[in-house]
Formats: structure tokens, C-alpha cells, sequence
């Protein structure tokens, strides 16, 4: 590996982050300029919000059943189970749901948008909008963007209850861990603060998941296969970028807030 | 008179690949000027560059003797927005209907929120293209020449002053192409635009051109009628007329 080889790698890695940031500001720009398109923004609160609820719900009780089941065993050991229903319901509305419902919906519509967008660029239909004067990012990417910020809480909140859901249903049903104290430690221990820290999270979340999917679709280039290659990239960066942003602002919650 | 759009020393690079190396040509109001040249030479990228989705390197862009150059996006837009483009492929939305496609400049560019009026247009210009009744269809239920006519008919909708067609009958068979062509010619006929056209079909450039240029490495090294060109004196040309023009031949039995 020669030194021209690093060099280029570097300045193309801060030529694209500098792309990527212009993109990010003018969606920012655009989201508050008209014409506002209702129609589109619904659709889309349909496509990120509605249709996932099945697939948030199903990760959301797993993960929330699993938690429970391995919090119940080590609680045991302390004689300590009944704060399975605290640290499940802390830990899904601080973290687990969050992440969790922004995982599924990168899986789900992330990867879909990167290639939906990536088709149009390949195919000049993002070209074609140019052409006639409609900026293709105010069309395209803002409604998704704004559809994304408002549905990710939603999907965070309902998460909360299904994944709670599940640590009841492995700790009160399966584990038969006392159902009174259970909820008593639960609702003692968990406070507003803690769900709405989450909640307030996702929608930081939604803004990154979007951006960043209709960020690497929308400059796609190459054909079917640079499509496939801008949708894995998507899907790759907003996952690892979720967590590093979620990283950071749990460190300023817990400094400030908690 | 002054021409319509007037290019000046067009320079136009992506990193250290030179595209256009110097463009000069102008386009007069009302006429068919076909660009031809060999694939890769950067005509997709010269039109790019017309419509402003490309800021040249240096070089002039006039519309109407107005210098485009340096002109605000408002600008532009106002500019495009008397312009239409048929891409190589129509880039047709595809998921909408061919209404819809066909109503979308109406809709998002003029504004027009009236149903029946849209309905109305959109109507009238698929009679237009000789495809009445296909609203409802979506792109991928489309043939490849439905869908270009479907691409005219959406360039069309906003009547606009100058139609750029990007190699309009790419991937069609010859009476497609033909049926493309001679829509090519009814447009500039009947509603009078004046028509700029990427071609590599070199008979239909020299059937419906007024005028013809060469692109060649960057450069445009010949413009003028077709008369001309079949009498200039230049290899590259002589030869890409040359192997255009060929009687018929057949391959050699083994």
C-alpha cells in the first residue's frame, strides 16, 4: 500500500463527508421551506410507521423476553427477581427500544429507501425532476425525513409496551415471579424521565436513519450494482451510526437528566 | 438574429478526465440541430451542462444573447422551465401512473391543483402522441417506444421554447425509431420548438437535421447543414458518415 493510495482514500473519505453534510443542511434548509407535501409525508408515515409496527413488535418482544429470562436468573441468585419488571422497563425505555426500533426500521426501510432512491438516480429519474425546476431532494428526501421524525417515537413508545410486555410474560407467566411486586417495583423504580429520554432519542434516530439511507441512495451510481452497493453502505453506516450517536447522547442524559 | 442558445469555449472536466475541451456551437430558434459523435465524447454531459444540472469549468452559456453562466438557481429554474428534456430512456417515475408522470411539472412546477384541468391536458397531449387512453398504466406496463413517447409527451406539457432529446431512438427497432423520428419533426412542425438532438443514428440526423454538429474529443469540429457536412474534408467525419451510409452486406458463407 503506497502513500498516494492512503492520500486518496483520505481526501475522498472527507470529499464524501463534506457531500454528506451539504445534503444534510439542505434537507434541514428545505424541511421548512414550501410547498409542504402532506400527501407525501403521509405516505410515508404509512410506509415507516404503519407497516412496521408488525416487525417492531415481534424484535420488541423477543428482545424484551430474553431480557427478562436472563435478568430473572441473575437476579435469582441475589433473591432479588422482583426488580426484573424495573430493569426491563428502565433498560427498554432508556435504550432497548430505541435502538431496537431503529434497527428494524434501517432492516426494513432504510435499505428501501437507499434503493428506491438509488434506482432513480440510476434510471435519471432524479435527473428528470432537476429538469423540470422541482429540486428532487425537497420531493424526494424531505418527506421521508420529516415522515421518519415523527413516526420513530411512536414506534419507541409502542415498543416500551411490547417489549415490557415480554419481560412480564417470561417473569410473571413462565418464571412465576411474584406479579404484585413485579409491577410494584417497576412502576417505584421507572420514571417519565426514563421513557421520555427514549422517546426524545428516536427522533434524533429517525433524522440520522433517513438521512443517511436517502444520503447514499440518492448519489448512487453504477447501475444495478452500484444500487446494491449504496443499500448495504446505508444500512451499514446509519446501524453503526445509531449507536455511536446513542452512545453519546445516553452520556449526556445520564449527566444531565437522569 | 441571435440565436436561441449560443455556447461559448465550454470546458467541463470530472477530476482529471476532460470532457468537453472547449465547445463552441449556437442553436437557432425554431430549427433541428443534431449532435452526433462517437459514444463517450460527452454530448449527455454538453445537454447536462445547457440545462444547468452541471456548472461548466469555464466557458458561456447564452439564452437569447443572456449570459446563463453564474446565474442564480432561481434563474435556472425559470430557464428550465422553458425547456423540455426526453431522456435516453424517458426516466419515466415509475411509480406512478403515465397521468400522473405526465401531470407532475403540472402539478408540482405550475401549481395547477384543479383535477378536471389536469385531466384535460394530460388528454390532450396523449392524442397528441397518438396514445389515447393509457392514463392508468404504469412505465413498466409500457414498451420501450410507449414509453418515450410518454417522456415527449411529459417534456411537452409545459409548452416549452427548446426540447432536448437524448439519443430519442436508442434500443428501438427501425420502425419505432422511425415513428420517433417523425414525431421529432411533427414537434418542431407543428408547435414550432426548436429541437436539440443527441443522435446516433446518422441517416435520421441527415433525414431531419437543419443543421449537424460533429463532436469530436471535447470539440465541436464541424457544424452546418447536412448538405455540408457530407462535403467536408475530415477523416473522423468522413468515416462515421461513411460507415452510417454502407450499401447492404452480407456475412461471408464459411
Amino acid at each position: 500500500m503506497d502513500l498516494k493510495f492512503v492520500k486518496d482514500k483520505f481526501v475522498s473519505f472527507f470529499e464524501k463527508l463534506g457531500e454528506f453534510y451539504l445534503f444534510m443542511f439542505e434537507v434541514v434548509k428545505l424541511s421548512f421551506k414550501r410547498p409542504f407535501r402532506i400527501k407525501l409525508i403521509f405516505e410515508q408515515i404509512e410506509n415507516i410507521g404503519v407497516n412496521s409496527v408488525f416487525i417492531v413488535s415481534l424484535a420488541s418482544l423477543s428482545v424484551g423476553m430474553i431480557l427478562a429470562l436472563q435478568i430473572v436468573y441473575i437476579m435469582r441468585m441475589f433473591r432479588s427477581e422482583i426488580m426484573a419488571g424495573a430493569t426491563v422497563a428502565m433498560a427498554y425505555g432508556r435504550e432497548m427500544a430505541p435502538i431496537m426500533t431503529a434497527l428494524m426500521v434501517i432492516a426494513r426501510n432504510g435499505s428501501s429507501m437507499s434503493a428506491e432512491l438509488g434506482t432513480m438516480s440510476v434510471t435519471e429519474q432524479i435527473d428528470a425532476m432537476k429538469t423540470m425546476s422541482v429540486n428532487p431532494i425537497h420531493y424526494l428526501v424531505v418527506p421521508r425525513v420529516i415522515a421518519a421524525v415523527i413516526v420513530f417515537p411512536f414506534l419507541t413508545a409502542f415498543s416500551n409496551v411490547v417489549g415490557v410486555t415480554g419481560g412480564y410474560i417470561v417473569s410473571v407467566l413462565m418464571e412465576k415471579v411474584n406479579k404484585g411486586a413485579f409491577l410494584e417495583q417497576m412502576f417505584w423504580y421507572t420514571d417519565p424521565v426514563d421513557i421520555y429520554s427514549g422517546i426524545m432519542k428516536s427522533a434524533v434516530l429517525g433524522f440520522i436513519v433517513s438521512v443517511i439511507c436517502s444520503y447514499h441512495g440518492f448519489y448512487t451510481t453504477g447501475g444495478a450494482k452500484g444500487v446494491g452497493e449504496s443499500t448495504t453502505k446505508a444500512v451499514v453506516v446509519s446501524a453503526i451510526a445509531i449507536l455511536v450517536a446513542d452512545y453519546f447522547m445516553s452520556y449526556l442524559m445520564v449527566l444531565f437528566l437522569y | 438574429m441571435i440565436p436561441i442558445l449560443e455556447i461559448k469555449d465550454l470546458h467541463k472536466s470530472f477530476g482529471k478526465q476532460k470532457i468537453l475541451d472547449g465547445v463552441d456551437l449556437s442553436f437557432e430558434e425554431g430549427k433541428i440541430t443534431v449532435i452526433i459523435g462517437k459514444s463517450g465524447t460527452g454530448k449527455s454531459v454538453l445537454f447536462k451542462n445547457m440545462i444547468g444540472l452541471y456548472i461548466p469549468d469555464s466557458g458561456k452559456i447564452l439564452y437569447k444573447g443572456e449570459l446563463l453562466t453564474g446565474a442564480s438557481d432561481a434563474r435556472w429554474a425559470e430557464i428550465r422551465s422553458k425547456t423540455g428534456y426526453l431522456f435516453q430512456d424517458a426516466a419515466l417515475f415509475d411509480s406512478m401512473t403515465v397521468e400522473e408522470n405526465i401531470a407532475f411539472p403540472l402539478v408540482e412546477v405550475k401549481r395547477i391543483k384543479n383535477k378536471k384541468e389536469i385531466a384535460e391536458k394530460v388528454r390532450e397531449k396523449l392524442e397528441w402522441i397518438e396514445l389515447p387512453g393509457i392514463e392508468k398504466k404504469y412505465p413498466s406496463q409500457l414498451s420501450g417506444g410507449m414509453r418515450k413517447r410518454v417522456g415527449l409527451a411529459r417534456a411537452l406539457i409545459l409548452e416549452p421554447e427548446i426540447l432536448f432529446f437524448d439519443e430519442p431512438t436508442t434500443g428501438l427497432d427501425p420502425i419505432l425509431a422511425d415513428s420517433i423520428d417523425k414525431l421529432t419533426l411533427k414537434v418542431n412542425k407543428e408547435l414550432g420548438l426548436t429541437c436539440i438532438v443527441i443522435s446516433h443514428d446518422i441517416p435520421a440526423a441527415f433525414r431531419m437535421a437543419d443543421k449537424l454538429a460533429f463532436l469530436y474529443e471535447g470539440k465541436v469540429i464541424f457544424s452546418g447543414t447536412p448538405q455540408e457536412a457530407a462535403s467536408f474534408k475530415n477523416d473522423v467525419l468522413e468515416s462515421f458518415i461513411k460507415n452510417s451510409f454502407t450499401e447492404l452486406k452480407f456475412k461471408k458463407e464459411r
